[in-house]
């Protein structure tokens, strides 16, 4: 495989960080959230440039410092990465659009903090994708606990206090109690720390103390919400919902899954995990997560904890495609970190507007609002249809690689929990979407008149809703990414 | 000249020790110039020793050119030339932090607190670049002295915490002197490097065993390394903060210097570690330390007392990674004298900065920090992410090498320690961080743009420091890679796997 040496990831992962001094001394909101889309566009523009030469296999790679001696803060562009940043990349834009109409329209405290941080996030977020080993990842999963702290504490009263509370007990004691331990003792085994498509720990250690090590990472990786280190997502919708919205849709919960499906491939290697008969336990685990999370989400009323539920339920879509061990499964966990992102990124948005627009968060007081707010609601219906996994959605192609997937690695089982888990989504998304729509006039709770929040929170679901239908027909290049990236690691 | 530079260490800020008293008395303003001064000359000194070393290998002075081990032998290798730049880095930049506060607290008294001080520095860099195994326990009688001076110097139960780190460190100091007198006896020698060659013939000898003990003992006591810590929290506490902020980070680390260079180079770490067969004994008492450090820590209302307690379980770090007996954990705990010594710097100068506003330094007197003094609580927390360990921060790597140390050794429980210090201060760092910024709450549940509260920061003469420390500590963590592969790994012997 080609490799090119460029200082592009670097100035990827910078430029929201460069923006920082930026924001705080703007003058006025309209200068600051001008650098926040200047930032965007510049870190979506830097991400693009490097899609064609990903997509003709060649690796990017940057070595910024050798920390300690056999290890250093690197970057190296592959498919993988690639397909992660181009997702968090382009969503940070639309989510800065709406982040002006939710806060400027609920007239929030403290935007500027609220904006430097989110841009601390998506530096974060892009170091974790582009990492080319262990230790940068683990620098830039830190930071990006730390930096989500005061988004999620973004009320600063009693209920964010404690979700913060809860927040980082998950999210930073999992990551020092068991990644850190585990990570040391990978390198003790291994002796670096580097990804590499085959991993680096075959033949270093006894089954036993490998399986141990690969739970420690699964688990410890808590971002990616894997039962039972989950509840610190619903705690944290608390925060403003651009926040759940891109975080915890998307970049935080996301780098989850992606350091799981990273210490899968590139530290471990799927002959290793093959050889160690660990796909039915890693599976086992998903499957339990993604039943539970669906049935919970059954029982909410609050419509962002509702989200939160379902989100934990779909990351483990990942957890379990990569689990196969199969190409065809591998191609669709991995597709549906960008699918996933798109339709899930949609729902929130719409929860949030209809925040903005009527002040509701239950969804037992929504009913009949489709009526007031049919943009946003039918935007809503596309993002459930994409997370349900049916056309007309992306959502539909990733699910039917993760199908194939199951029957490609012959488990039944598991394609019986992503039917049900699908049948799940349904019935908790469809009421949602038909109480809006279809109530008799004295059910309804909203007047007959179109009345939609600002436009800076309705475009936004719009676009994201739109993409989510682009997606199916044109899923080029996360597809031929996710392809790629599944080659890779495969060796085929 | 540049020959003479392990003595000007010494001698140049124990004369200017006279010239600041007698300037105290003529005319105050003069006090500080002369200190900055001193401590400049041996601050290029220090740094010039350790380019030298770096450069050409260790360096060897004989003070008064007598020949060892009759003379006293100034001995700067690898090991403690990292310690000297240490030292008047930490002292210098908490001078120039602190020197407001001392104009304005200790008025009159200010020519006396900046002799104590130099005098206080002179004893840390001679312990630390002498190769005497009794003239190190005069400068150390000479920094504890001046050190007890400058706690003393401090309002309220300052004078009883004193009294009692009196009585401790001086049973501390006798113990040492003790076992030197007993290695004395037993080889004839004063000389370090002396002893070392004579020792080897006379392990089976039950003196020298004791000599060691004896010697380990008194300078745990003087380390505060638990259960003989309990002199520490509130002799820290009650000082005075320009003392704390040189005494903290300093004298601990320094003590653990010494142990460790008796381990090293007294004793041979074959002796050490195989013969005596207590280290894994000592690794247990550090398991304590840590996990009584942490706990103790947790149940502190001030700040100060929270950070003596977090040196009592950093102090456990220490010794254990000393006594796991394998390179890696060596390595940590020397690497952690460096990182610890800036992180303790940081804490204390951001706390220095939070008394000098609020006059306070309880856990209440931090209500609404982050809005009001958003650069101090900003490097506070910096540090704090140290000591917690994230990386790109120094104590990350530290305790990464920690870590593996207790890997390899099959420690679990120094291991299990570790990680259990780093959650707690997790915990603790961000109880901070939560009455900083959720304190006072908002009514009406923080919508709408409230009115500016006034921002009341400190002055740039604390700002400046206090922001070097915090950006070091990340210069430090970048740069591990370049401080082990050129100093660290020369100064631990190749005998330690």
């Amino acid at each position: 495989m080609e490799t090119v040496f460029s200082i592009k990831p670097l100035l990827a992962v910078l430029v929201s960080v460069a923006a920082v001094p930026f924001l705080i001394w703007s003058r006025n909101p309209n200068t600051r959230e001008t650098w926040t889309f200047a930032a965007a566009f510049v870190k979506f523009g830097i991400v693009l440039s490097m899609l064609p030469a990903v997509l003709s296999g060649t690796q990017i790679v940057c070595k910024v410092a050798q920390v300690m001696p056999g290890m250093a803060i690197a970057f190296r562009v592959d498919a993988l990465g690639m397909l992660f940043a181009l997702v968090s990349s382009s969503l940070w834009i639309v989510t800065s659009a709406y982040s002006i109409g939710y806060m400027r329209g609920l007239n929030e405290h403290g935007q500027t903090r609220y904006f430097c941080f989110f841009a601390l996030a998506l530096s974060a977020t892009i170091g974790v994708a582009f990492a080319a080993n262990l230790f940068t990842l683990y620098l830039f999963y830190e930071m990006l606990s730390f930096a989500t702290y005061p988004l999620v504490t973004h009320h600063q009263d009693q209920e964010a206090r404690s979700s913060g509370r809860k927040y980082l007990l998950y999210i930073v004691g999992t990551s020092i109690g068991l990644v850190l331990p585990a990570m040391i003792t990978a390198y003790a085994l291994g002796g670096t720390l580097e990804f590499s498509t085959k991993g680096f720990l075959a033949g270093t250690g006894s089954p036993a103390l490998l399986t141990a090590l690969l739970f420690l990472f699964v688990f410890g990786f808590a971002k990616a919400a894997v039962m039972p280190l989950h509840s610190w997502l619903p705690a944290a919708m608390v925060a403003p919902t651009p926040v759940s919205a891109l975080l915890h849709a998307v970049a935080v919960v996301k780098v989850g899954v992606f350091s799981v499906v990273r210490v899968i491939t590139g530290v471990f290697g799927i002959d290793l995990l093959q050889s160690l008969h660990l796909s039915p336990v890693l599976t086992a685990v998903a499957s339990v997560t993604i039943l539970v999370g669906s049935f919970v989400a059954l029982s909410q009323d609050n419509l962002k904890r509702l989200l939160a539920f379902s989100t934990i339920a779909q990351l483990s879509y990942i957890v379990l495609g990569l689990g196969l061990l199969s190409p065809k499964g591998m191609t669709g966990g991995i597709l549906h970190i960008a699918m996933h992102a798109f339709g899930k990124i949609t729902l929130f948005f719409c929860a949030g507007a209809i925040f903005v627009a009527t002040g509701k968060k239950n969804i037992s007081e929504m009913v009949g609002i489709g009526r007031r707010m049919p943009v946003t609601m039918s935007a809503f219906f596309l993002g459930s249809l994409s997370i349900i996994g049916v056309p007309p959605c992306g959502g539909f192609i990733s699910k039917w690689y993760l199908v194939t997937g199951t029957l490609e690695a012959n488990q039944m089982p598991i394609l019986f929990v992503l039917l049900a888990s699908s049948l799940l989504n349904a019935a908790y998304f469809m009421p949602v979407v038909y109480r809006a729509f279809f109530c008799t006039p004295e059910e309804a709770l909203f007047e007959n008149r179109v009345q939609e929040a600002p436009l800076f929170c309705v475009g936004p679901p719009v676009i994201t809703a739109a993409i989510s239908i682009i997606l199916l027909f044109y899923p080029q290049p996360f597809f031929r990414l996710a392809e790629s990236a599944v080659r890779a690691i495969t060796g085929g | 000249m540049s020959h003479h530079f392990p003595a000007l260490l010494v001698i140049a800020p124990l004369l200017s020790a006279f010239f600041i008293s007698g300037a105290g008395w003529l005319n105050r303003r003069f006090c500080l110039p002369l200190a900055v001064a001193s401590l400049g000359v041996a601050g290029l000194s220090a740094l010039s020793l350790f380019w030298r070393v770096v450069q050409q290998g260790p360096v060897l002075y004989r003070l008064g050119g007598w020949d060892p081990p009759w003379g006293i032998a100034y001995a700067v290798d690898f090991l403690n030339a990292p310690v000297l730049v240490l030292i008047c880095i930490v002292a210098l930049l908490n001078l120039w932090a602190s020197h407001r506060q001392v104009e304005e607290q200790f008025k009159e008294k200010t020519g006396a607190f900046y002799t104590l001080y130099v005098l206080m520095v002179t004893g840390l860099l001679g312990i630390t670049v002498t190769g005497d195994a009794f003239n190190l326990y005069v400068l150390l009688e000479i920094a504890s002295l001046s050190g007890y001076g400058l706690i003393a110097m401090g309002e309220d139960r300052a004078p009883l915490a004193t009294l009692n780190y009196v009585y401790m460190g001086t049973i501390g100091a006798c113990f040492y002197l003790l076992g030197i007198g007993y290695l004395y006896i037993v080889t004839g020698s004063l000389n370090m490097a002396d002893i070392a060659r004579i020792l080897p013939g006379l392990y089976e000898n039950k003196a020298v065993l004791t000599a060691l003990i004896i010697c380990l003992v008194g300078l745990w006591l003087k380390m505060a390394f638990f259960p003989l810590h309990v002199w520490l929290p509130n002799a820290y506490t009650f000082a005075p903060v320009p003392s704390a902020a040189l005494i903290a980070p300093l004298m601990t680390k320094v003590m653990v210097y010494v142990m460790i260079r008796l381990m090293l180079t007294v004793f041979t770490p074959g002796y050490v570690f195989s013969t005596l067969g207590i280290n894994d004994a000592v690794v247990w008492f550090a398991v304590i330390a840590i996990v009584m450090g942490a706990i103790l820590a947790l149940g502190q209302r001030d700040l100060k007392k929270m950070i003596s307690y977090i040196i009592v379980a950093e102090v456990g770090y220490m010794v254990g990674g000393a006594w796991l007996g394998n390179r890696a954990g060596m390595t940590g705990a020397i690497l952690h004298i460096i990182n610890d010594a800036l992180m303790t710097l940081c804490l204390f100068l951001a706390v220095a900065a939070i008394t000098y506003r609020m006059k306070s330094y309880t856990f209440s007197s931090l209500k609404g920090l982050i809005r009001k003094m958003p650069f101090t609580m900003g490097a506070f927390i910096l540090g704090g992410l140290s000591i917690i360990g994230v990386p790109p921060t120094c104590g990350f790597f530290s305790k990464w090498y920690l870590i593996t140390g207790a890997l390899q050794a099959g420690h679990y429980g120094f291991m299990a320690a570790l990680l259990f210090s780093s959650l707690v201060n997790v915990v603790l760092f961000f109880r901070i961080i939560e009455i900083g910024f959720f304190e006072p709450f908002n009514e009406g549940h923080g919508h709408g743009e409230h009115g500016p509260e006034p921002m009341n920061e400190a002055p740039l003469s604390i700002l400046v420091p206090l922001w070097i420390v915090a950006l070091g500590l990340v210069v430090v963590g970048v740069y591990t890679s370049e401080i082990i592969t050129h100093v660290l790994q020369f100064a631990i012997p190749k005998a330690i796997l």
